[in-house]
């Protein structure tokens, strides 16, 4: 009989406390490999928040102000870009499109984007999924609004109603009520900062400010009848997305930008910027991890608390073991494989749980959270875990394996 | 280990202690045997009254302790000179161990607890009479009148049926020595005297020296050889440990 058999023997004649342990420590893998895949997942989706974009572009101004302000509407932009530096881009021959953006309103705290038919055709997260209209059509005419998912729903706005936009951003009381704008699209959920603001046109953006120059209301505004598109022409906008027509351009032509002459600019990598942003943000996922970390080391702990309190009624056990001349390594042995047993199948089933939960609930918990814990193998984190928790539960069952070895010296061959 | 061992012939004694002291505390022995001898073949009933030393002196026999000064000698083989692990491995193959009860490893059935001597020691399994080890403990549980609880649960086996089992682990691979620490007291005295003619007999075909200790009396006039442990040692009456 193989050492292995006789502690996977033990272990099964004690089985309610095995099982006890096993799913202690299977708890503890269960959070620690959760609270990982669920960072992964916010990260993933972080990071998704744009795709296919190869450089970001603004006024001259830090990497994080400029991706804050223009793709998660935080914070307040420096300076706007001319329109003739962002059509001087946007007809580079290395470019294959452009998305602007001009913020500078708001609706009830959420943002308001001019932006232009682009922003519907191009502009893709996570990894090529396009933005998809819910209810309605795109908002094509001067005074037309198109809602994020999120704006729609926690504003309870539906398609027809009318809107009077804020003149700013926060704590402003200067409104747009000459001009109010009817809700003609609702987007459907993306789980990025898109869900959080409401898109209007180039046109409209300016038609609302005609008489705005001073940055104070018109006293005498024009009707809203008299404004035609074709007198409308944009010259400033906050920023734009812009995708090359080769991904090898991207570096030459972001130094291009950088350098460009009639006006100070800045252009940034989205990846790189998200990824930074991200590492700024990655403290909650430390704290959350030493919590997880916290309950491994109890659900050890409750392991070694089991062996431990069997070892009184495990002497007879020793001395017979002992007087059919077994050595003391294989003492430790036995009771080195007993805990590493009850951690390996503490892993199993910790990680198969993990893995049933997220088959089972990763479409609800992507659409009410927006993480997406896409089903993928374990990650590299999680495998460093599980050989961590099986070698130190192995170590673990030392401990007893010492004491149980003392007790054998102490009682010699008595098993009384 | 294997060239000694060939040595070992039908006269070498089974057991030889001389000038043996022993003490759990130092400056305080427990025992004192200075000359000690058991022929090979032989039953020998060891008694004395509890707290005389015999748990120890079956310590020093099996060689789980250690002897302050003096020699001891296990079936021409000098225990004071091996290692820890060597005299494990010693103990295991040349010899059998009863105990008075609890024998049995709870969570192994019967079969797998006669087995197990074997399943450890390849020399032991090597000295099997039957083609396989399965068929080995069938065979001694037969001759142990057994058989028909060989797959049963230890726990359920009454402390007769637990005390034959524990004989039948004792002898199986054939151990040159056999040892029994009061292994009859918790048997009432119909069972004590078969038990005590199935362990001769067992014990006899496997041609093994046996070392029965206990304080009961009157078991005494079946053996070969009587030894009062205060006839072999100069310090009974100490405290054992």
């Amino acid at each position: 009989m193989t050492l292995p058999l006789l502690a996977y023997k033990s272990l099964h004649s004690r089985s309610v406390t095995t099982a006890l342990t096993i799913f202690s420590i299977a708890l503890s893998v269960f959070l620690l490999a959760g609270v990982d895949r669920v960072r992964q997942g916010m990260q993933t989706g972080f990071e998704g928040t744009l795709s296919h974009v190869d450089l970001l572009v603004g006024a001259r101004a830090g990497s994080l102000p400029l991706l804050l302000y223009s793709v998660f509407h935080i914070g307040t932009g420096a300076n706007d870009i001319s329109y003739a530096s962002y059509e001087h881009f946007r007809d580079h021959p290395a470019v294959k499109w452009t998305i602007p953006f001009s913020l500078g309103d708001s609706y009830r705290g959420y943002r308001v984007v001019a932006t232009d038919d682009n922003f519907y055709d191009h502009y893709q997260y996570r990894g090529g999924q396009s933005i998809r209209l819910e209810q309605g059509v795109r908002a094509e005419g001067i005074f037309d609004a198109v809602l994020g998912s999120d704006v729609a729903k926690s504003l309870g706005l539906t398609m027809g109603q009318k809107l009077i936009l804020t003149h700013g951003i926060e704590g402003s009381f200067l409104e747009h009520k000459e001009n109010p704008y009817t809700v003609v699209g609702i987007l459907a959920p993306t789980s990025t900062p898109v869900d959080h603001a409401i898109y209007i046109t180039l046109y409209g953006e300016e038609a609302m400010h005609i008489g705005w120059e001073h940055g104070a209301p018109p006293l005498e505004p024009v009707p809203a009848a008299q404004i035609r598109k074709e007198d409308l022409h944009p010259t400033q906008i906050s920023a734009f997305l812009l995708a090359t027509k080769s991904r090898i351009s991207t570096l030459r032509l972001q130094r291009e930008i950088d350098e460009y002459k009639q006006e100070p600019l800045t252009a940034v990598i989205p990846a790189v910027a998200l990824e930074d942003l991200w590492s700024v943000l990655n403290y909650a996922d430390v704290a959350l991890s030493l919590v997880s970390a916290a309950v491994l080391v109890v659900g050890l702990l409750a392991m070694l608390t089991a062996i431990y309190t069997a070892l009184n009624e495990r002497r007879h056990e020793m001395a017979i073991l002992r007087s059919i001349g077994l050595h003391r390594r294989q003492i430790f042995g036995l009771f080195v494989l007993e805990s590493a047993f009850v951690s390996a199948a503490g892993v199993i089933l910790g990680i198969s749980a993990l893995y049933l939960v997220l088959l089972a609930g990763h479409g609800v918990i992507e659409q009410r959270f927006g993480i997406p814990l896409a089903l993928v193998g374990l990650s590299a984190r999680v495998e460093v875990y599980i050989v961590i928790i099986i070698f130190a539960g192995a170590c673990l069952g030392l401990l007893p394996g010492i004491r149980a070895y003392r007790n054998a010296l102490t009682d010699g061959l008595t098993s009384r | 280990m294997d060239v000694e061992q060939e040595h070992t012939t039908a006269t070498t004694p089974a057991l030889e202690m001389h000038g043996v002291v022993f003490g759990y505390e130092p400056g305080r022995p427990v025992l004192h045997i200075s000359d000690f001898r058991v022929e090979p073949s032989h039953r020998v009933f060891l008694f004395g009254p509890s707290g005389s030393g015999k748990t120890t002196l079956l310590g020093l026999i099996t060689g789980v302790l250690r002897p302050q000064s003096g020699t001891c000698k296990v079936l021409g083989k000098d225990l004071t000179n091996l290692s820890a692990s060597a005299m494990d491995e010693y103990r295991g193959s040349e010899m059998g161990y009863i105990f008075q009860s609890f024998n049995l490893i709870p969570y192994l059935s019967v079969r797998e607890n006669i087995e197990l001597p074997c399943r450890v020691h390849s020399r032991r399994k090597e000295r099997i009479v039957s083609a396989s080890l399965d068929a080995e403990a069938v065979r001694i549980a037969r001759r142990l009148e057994m058989d028909s609880f060989l797959d049963r649960d230890v726990r359920k086996l009454s402390a007769g049926q637990q005390q034959r089992v524990a004989i039948a682990r004792a002898v199986i691979g054939r151990p040159k020595l056999v040892i029994a620490d009061e292994p009859t007291s918790s048997l009432d005295a119909d069972r004590r005297e078969r038990f005590l003619e199935l362990l001769f007999e067992v014990c006899e075909e496997a041609n093994a020296t046996l070392i029965f200790v206990s304080h009961d009396r009157s078991l005494a006039a079946r053996f070969d050889q009587q030894i009062s442990i205060a006839e072999i040692s100069d310090t009974v009456g100490l405290p054992e440990a």
